[in-house]
């Protein structure tokens, strides 16, 4: 992939075929453009926008919907337990685009962004770690911010906040 | 402390009560598969290493084979891995490095965080909107202002007030995030001189950010984790006498900026030790997400202040510091030059400073004004409910992005309509920028190792947050 090949033509059609980018719907979040893309399409959609532009991931994350389900989504996306959440930025153009991938519970595995954005790395293990969204092909899924021996993915919905009592001096009880 | 032990062990036991999927054994399974060690050179296949490698050189597997700089024999005995850190005095907190080293050249690197990982987007979700603020500005611990400043616009954006916010608190926002900007870059001049052994620096760049933090007490209460800047507007309004602290802070630094001129960027020590270590190029920054003064120092101009503007910096008259050759002076250069970029930026915001409110007069989220909760009952649960439960922010999400002194930082906050986040993730640019090291480091010398890491000026705070 090369940065500096941006093809004005492209980029015309995208722009006029809004709401629907490489056939996926575009939704607007806040004056934001979000883009809804299947999973089996996402490294391809990821890897076309690229070549429009989009030549720069700023970041990726998920989100555990498990307390969403009733969350609004464009018609003819079925919510899921995790969705990813990838930020693109178009630095030529100065503009950004959401990405939001619907990644059920049962099978939670998307393919990497490394080879088409290799700073997505640091960011794929965060969510592996996290949330337990394995990223397949990634160069080395491990976790990154937790240690190595930890049970569970902190931020999942269904994973209970700990609690140390504090006891305070002084304290009758 | 019998009870806390107790409470670690179901802490330690819950996953099992609980009904396991097929999912969940597996990934559970998964959890401890992971070795985040940099593994020796006979356990990695050469097709990962170069994958590793030419995917952010943006070359293919064979082209990166064929840079040659790699030693063909798998064999450990040529190469040593050694640890840095996380105690090492000029990791900048608790930074881990593991490198491989054939003589004193690095051939790989890879940084070890988590160190200081205390789930603070957990702890986000467990807080409400309202008191948000106390959370995220511990995160990037050396820019409070910037962490507190996007996560107050993020929920503005959702609670659909961000264009009612008062001019005032807007201007005073600008301000801060400036000021904030030279401490910060102030304390990397001191760092970056430690680091490199100009002992002096180290001492003069603490001092004058002390005289920013001061000023920052005198506004904020705190010298850091200020919870200044909030959802609607602002804590407080300036105190009395301020211009005379920016004042005295503008009179100051311009004579002290020079001063480090002489000292370090004439020098041909200092030149000598900086001047290539830790080259990177445009298409391998932007390939790796790097932004703030790394990026520039490729010579990419891209600011969020002036590219994607947000406050009022579409009205301000300043310059984009960008480099040449993306190495380790660049980016010193950058940052000095972005402290004299922010004073400028400064002295427009007190010309231009209104008068008016603080925050936004919008009784969902603003707290009555203490005098009214002396007389009015109302007030006084009004001013109740918004500390004890918060306020309501509408479903949605949202993400905002600005220019923080090392980057871009962003907030992420998904709200299922309580008064409390359902999901806040913060885009740290140091957690993103610490990547940027094996391919800085690849190739140098161990004693630059110490300036490359210095150059990008990470925080763990922020990276492991």
């Amino acid at each position: 992939m090369s940065d500096d090949t941006v093809d004005e033509t492209v980029e015309d059609a995208v722009e006029e075929t809004v709401p629907e980018i490489h056939g996926c719907p575009v939704v607007d979040s806040n004056g934001q453009a979000v883009l809804h893309v299947p999973r089996d399409r996402y490294l391809d959609v990821v890897k076309t926008l690229a070549d429009d532009g989009y030549a720069m991931c700023v970041d990726l994350t998920a989100v555990d919907g498990l307390e969403l389900p009733g969350r609004r989504l464009p018609a003819g996306v079925t919510p899921e337990r995790f969705e990813v959440v990838v930020n693109l930025l178009d630095i030529r153009n100065r503009r950004r685009l959401r990405l939001r991938v619907q990644v059920p519970e049962d099978d939670a595995v998307l393919p990497t962004l490394f080879d088409v954005h290799p700073g997505t790395e640091a960011m794929e293990r965060e969510v592996f770690d996290m949330f337990g969204v394995a990223f397949a092909d990634h160069p080395d899924l491990t976790r990154i911010l937790m240690p190595e021996d930890w049970v569970g993915h902190p931020l999942r919905k269904d994973y209970d906040v700990g609690r140390i009592p504090v006891q305070f001096k002084e304290a009758n009880t | 402390m019998s009870e806390a032990t107790v409470d670690a062990a179901t802490i330690d036991e819950e996953p099992t009560d609980r009904e396991p999927t097929d999912f969940y054994e597996r990934s559970v399974a998964g959890t401890d598969e992971g070795d985040q060690q940099l593994r020796p050179r006979s356990e990695q296949t050469a097709k990962e290493l170069m994958r590793e490698v030419g995917s952010v050189l943006r070359m293919s597997e064979a082209e990166a084979a064929m840079l040659g700089e790699l030693p063909d024999d798998p064999d450990d005995d040529q190469t040593m891995i050694i640890n840095m850190g996380p105690q090492h005095p000029s990791t900048h907190g608790v930074l881990r490095l593991m490198l491989e080293l054939q003589g004193e050249t690095v051939l790989r690197c890879k940084p070890i965080i988590g160190y200081l990982h205390t789930g603070m987007e957990k702890t986000g979700e467990q807080l409400t909107f309202a008191q948000g603020g106390t959370n995220v500005t511990r995160m990037d611990y050396l820019s409070p202002l910037a962490n507190e400043l996007v996560f107050s616009m993020a929920t503005e954006k959702l609670l659909g007030i961000d264009g009612d916010i008062p001019d005032r608190a807007v201007w005073i926002r600008m301000l801060l995030a400036e000021m904030n900007r030279m401490s910060s870059h102030l304390l990397f001049m001191a760092t970056n001189g430690m680091d490199l052994g100009a002992v002096s620096m180290m001492i003069y760049g603490w001092r004058e950010r002390e005289e920013v933090l001061r000023f920052f007490q005198e506004v904020t209460g705190l010298r850091m984790n200020h919870n200044y800047i909030r959802p609607g507007g602002l804590a407080a309004d300036l105190p009395p006498g301020w211009r005379d602290g920016v004042l005295r802070i503008l009179d100051m630094l311009p004579e002290r900026l020079d001063e480090y001129d002489i000292l370090m960027t004439g020098q041909p020590i200092w030149r000598e030790r900086l001047q290539g270590v830790g080259v990177i190029t445009p298409q391998e920054a932007l390939a790796l997400g790097a932004t703030g003064p790394i990026l520039r120092s490729t010579g990419v101009e891209w600011d969020l202040r002036r590219d994607q503007p947000y406050l009022h910096y579409d009205e301000m008259d300043f310059d984009i510091v960008v480099g040449s050759y993306g190495d380790a002076f660049d980016r010193y250069a950058i940052r000095l030059a972005e402290i004299r970029e922010s004073m400028r930026i400064v002295r427009q915001i007190l010309d231009r400073m209104p008068t008016g409110d603080y925050r936004i007069q919008d009784k969902k989220v603003t707290p009555p004004p203490r005098a009214r909760i002396d007389e009015s009952m109302e007030a006084l649960i009004h001013h109740f409910k918004i500390f004890t439960e918060g306020f309501k922010v509408p479903e949605g999400e949202v993400y905002v992005g600005i220019e923080s002194p090392r980057g871009e930082i962003g907030c992420y906050i998904v709200s299922d309509g309580s008064a409390n986040p359902y999901r806040m993730h913060m885009r740290d640019p140091s957690f993103v920028n610490i990547q940027c090291l094996p391919h800085m480091m690849r190739g140098g010398l161990v004693a630059d190792a110490v300036a490359v890491i210095s150059s990008v000026d990470p925080v763990l705070g922020g990276v492991d947050r």
